[in-house]
């Protein structure tokens, strides 16, 4: 057990390694330089100026040197200052975006699963009934549309024009804190980032039941003379719960890409926010760290769906 | 014990819907099983033998099979006697585990892989007595080693896949009987299993069955079991039962060609593996059995039929009594006897 996690983790370091490197290149890859962004237009410098400046924040030094720069120091847990927020560590920035996002994404996922695994037992124990034919359908078109489109229409229908939610931000700006007010900003855009992944879960979900419901244990458990109920929610349910698990896993990863639109829609003060506003003033550190931190979370993700695989399906043995 | 018996079926008939068609999958099934008596329901692989049983039980695959006709009457532990197929879901389902436990044919697959033994035998006492866990669970222990399991207290904590075949079989026994069911139905308990194993566990079934009184629906497409643990056996071709009677008196003379053959088939006792080390094959009754969907007009048996004429092709014979306690679905019987 012990093992298996140090090899996981080294595993994810590696990842992480090579994650930021690509980042790296990338980054330096693109045309423009970080400092017109950091200049302000109105204050003239002399070239003189602007070349101290550019030692000053290393960007002369080669570019190996300033990766394994920024690496020796992420290392130590310093990951720099910004670019162009002055004062402002890249940690701390993070730091208070970290919150929102994990909220948002979080929200979402947990809608994703409850409405993805009922939905999908659901049509799997009515079969071939209206209520499954409607349902796997909305699913199909949940899954096939684009996640901007779903997010646009929401966006559109549910509060430009029906006004049953806020269009944007965290809290109403100058309000007092209420947990009513930030559930009210975080509906909307938690279940808009759902649709796709619980479409996704429902169909997995609804295939795995199916095929489970056949099995002769399930047979055996009729004949023992359980309930219904129970023969589906105890004996097949954990049964089918257990190749969907690798799916929800898997498809966090590309909650996050969907969790960085729906921040830009909705304006959500978060990681995804964050890392789109540094792309696009050139702020290296802060899209490094970002990249670092957000990496970071899908890999321990994937390591808690493996270990909770090995406590549902007590064949597995994790070591 | 009650002078009625366990279960008396009464022309059964079930049929499974195929496409827009229903086709029976089973017909004009009569049995019989007083308390305490094994009956073996016997026919080669597709006869319609856990069709009957599962009739029964009432656990034929949703949607597509269904009793089209005849009763199940079934005797209970209270003494009344019900029509199993007018039951409710409800009164079904206390009967189901309860009254009559069942064994199937592939202890592999009929655990659920995510329960340890132990909860999966103290399932049907909680679902049915309403027993607390640590009870039920002291209870299923017990059963774990009265079914001849070593070290019961550790074993009822494994889960399937740590048990061998035999010994999951075992456990599905302890699971069918942890009520105290009036009827087993075992569907070929120990087919799937190796030639030692098989053994023991019919010893196992013979002596649960005789310590408990219970009656038993012994199905089984294996002719050499039926004189080990059956009083009564039963013969199955076609989806209808061919011939029936006490096992000794069939087996000694045979009314019906299709016993004859399956009989023919039948390795002497001890002579079985000397004959396959020496690959001397069995004579086996030639032909295939014909396709519930494709039955032809007469008797079914008649195109494998040695003794078939005219006769037999016209229409299908009736199940006729052919000695006291006896019956042959075969119109030429007495030229048989003779
Ligand atoms: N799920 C099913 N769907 C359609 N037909 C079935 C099904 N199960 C059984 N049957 C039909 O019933 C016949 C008897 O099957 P079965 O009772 O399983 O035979 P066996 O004597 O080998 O136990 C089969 O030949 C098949 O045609
Ligand atoms: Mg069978």
């Amino acid at each position: 057990m012990l093992r298996y996690f140090a090899m996981r983790l080294l595993s994810g370091a590696g990842m992480l390694l090579a994650l930021t490197l690509l980042i790296f290149i990338l980054t330096r890859l693109t045309p423009g330089d970080p400092i017109d962004a950091y200049l302000d237009p109105n204050v003239p410098l002399s070239q003189e100026e602007v070349n101290a400046l550019r030692t000053h924040l290393g960007l002369d030094r080669p570019l190996p040197e300033q990766y394994l720069a920024w690496l020796g120091e992420a290392a130590r847990g310093n990951l720099g200052h910004s670019l162009q927020r002055f004062n402002e560590t890249v940690t701390g920035l993070i730091a208070q975006r970290v919150g929102p996002t994990l909220l948002l994404m979080g929200s979402g996922i947990a809608i994703s699963i409850i409405l993805g695994v009922s939905t999908g037992v659901f049509t799997a124990v009515r079969r071939d009934t209206l209520p499954d034919f409607a349902l796997s359908a909305t699913a199909l078109l949940g899954i096939s549309s684009p996640a901007f489109l779903t997010a646009l229409l929401g966006l559109y229908v549910a509060s430009v024009r029906l006004k049953w939610a806020p269009s944007g931000g965290l809290l109403t700006p100058g309000a007092e804190f209420s947990a009513w007010d930030l559930l009210q900003h975080l509906l909307l855009p938690a279940l808009l980032l759902s649709i796709g992944q619980a479409a996704l879960i429902m169909r997995y979900m609804r295939a795995s039941m199916l095929e489970v419901l056949n099995q002769d244990y399930v047979r055996t458990a009729r004949a023992k003379g359980v309930r219904e109920f129970q023969v589906v929610a105890k004996h097949a349910l954990r049964n089918a719960l257990l190749p969907v698990l690798t799916l929800i896993g898997s498809t966090i990863g590309l909650a996050i890409g969907g969790a960085i639109f729906i921040e830009r829609v909705f304006n959500w003060p978060g990681m995804g926010l964050l890392l789109v506003s540094a792309v696009e003033t050139r702020d290296y550190p802060v899209i490094m760290g970002a990249t670092l931190v957000i990496g970071s979370c899908v890999i321990v993700v994937n390591i808690l769906t493996d270990l909770s695989y090995a406590l549902v399906d007590p064949r597995i043995k994790v070591g | 014990m009650s002078a009625s018996p366990v279960l008396k079926i009464e022309g059964l008939r079930t049929d499974f819907r195929i496409g827009r068609h229903a086709i029976s999958a089973v017909d004009d099934i009569d049995l019989v099983i007083p308390a305490g008596e094994t009956l073996a329901l016997v026919g080669e692989s597709g006869s319609g033998k856990s069709v009957t049983a599962r009739s029964v039980m009432r656990l034929l695959p949703r949607k597509l099979g269904m009793i089209a006709a005849g009763s199940v009457w079934f005797t209970g532990k209270d003494g009344q006697t019900r029509d199993l197929t007018k039951l409710d879901e409800d009164a079904m389902r206390s009967v189901r585990g309860r009254e009559i436990g069942m064994v199937f044919q592939e202890p592999m697959t009929s655990l659920n892989p995510v329960f340890t033994v132990g909860e999966q035998i103290a399932e049907p006492l909680r679902v049915h007595s309403g027993a607390t866990h640590s009870a039920a669970l002291r209870t299923a222990i017990e059963l774990i080693g009265r079914v001849g399991i070593p070290d019961p207290a550790k074993r009822a904590q494994q889960y399937p896949h740590e048990l061998s075949g035999g010994m999951r079989q075992r456990i599905t026994i302890a699971m069918a009987l942890v009520c105290d069911p009036v009827l087993l139905i075992a569907d070929e308990p120990t087919t799937a299993l190796d030639v030692t194993i098989q053994a023991e566990i019919l010893e196992l079934l013979r002596k649960l069955q005789r310590e408990r009184k219970m009656a038993m629906l012994f199905v089984t497409h294996n002719l050499g079991v039926v004189a080990e643990i059956a009083q009564r056996v039963a013969v199955m071709y076609a989806g209808r039962i061919v011939e029936t009677g006490p096992v000794a008196e069939v087996f000694a003379a045979p009314r019906h060609p299709y016993t004859i053959g399956l009989l023919h088939s039948l390795p002497r006792l001890g002579q079985g593996s000397a004959m396959r080390r020496a690959g001397v094959r069995l004579p086996s009754i030639p032909g295939v059995m014909a396709s519930i969907a494709d039955m032809p007009k007469g008797c079914q048996f008649a195109p494998r039929c040695g003794f078939a004429a005219d006769p037999c092709r016209v229409e299908i014979p009736p199940l006729a009594e052919v000695a006291a306690q006896r019956r042959a679905r075969c119109i030429r019987w007495r030229e048989i006897a003779a």
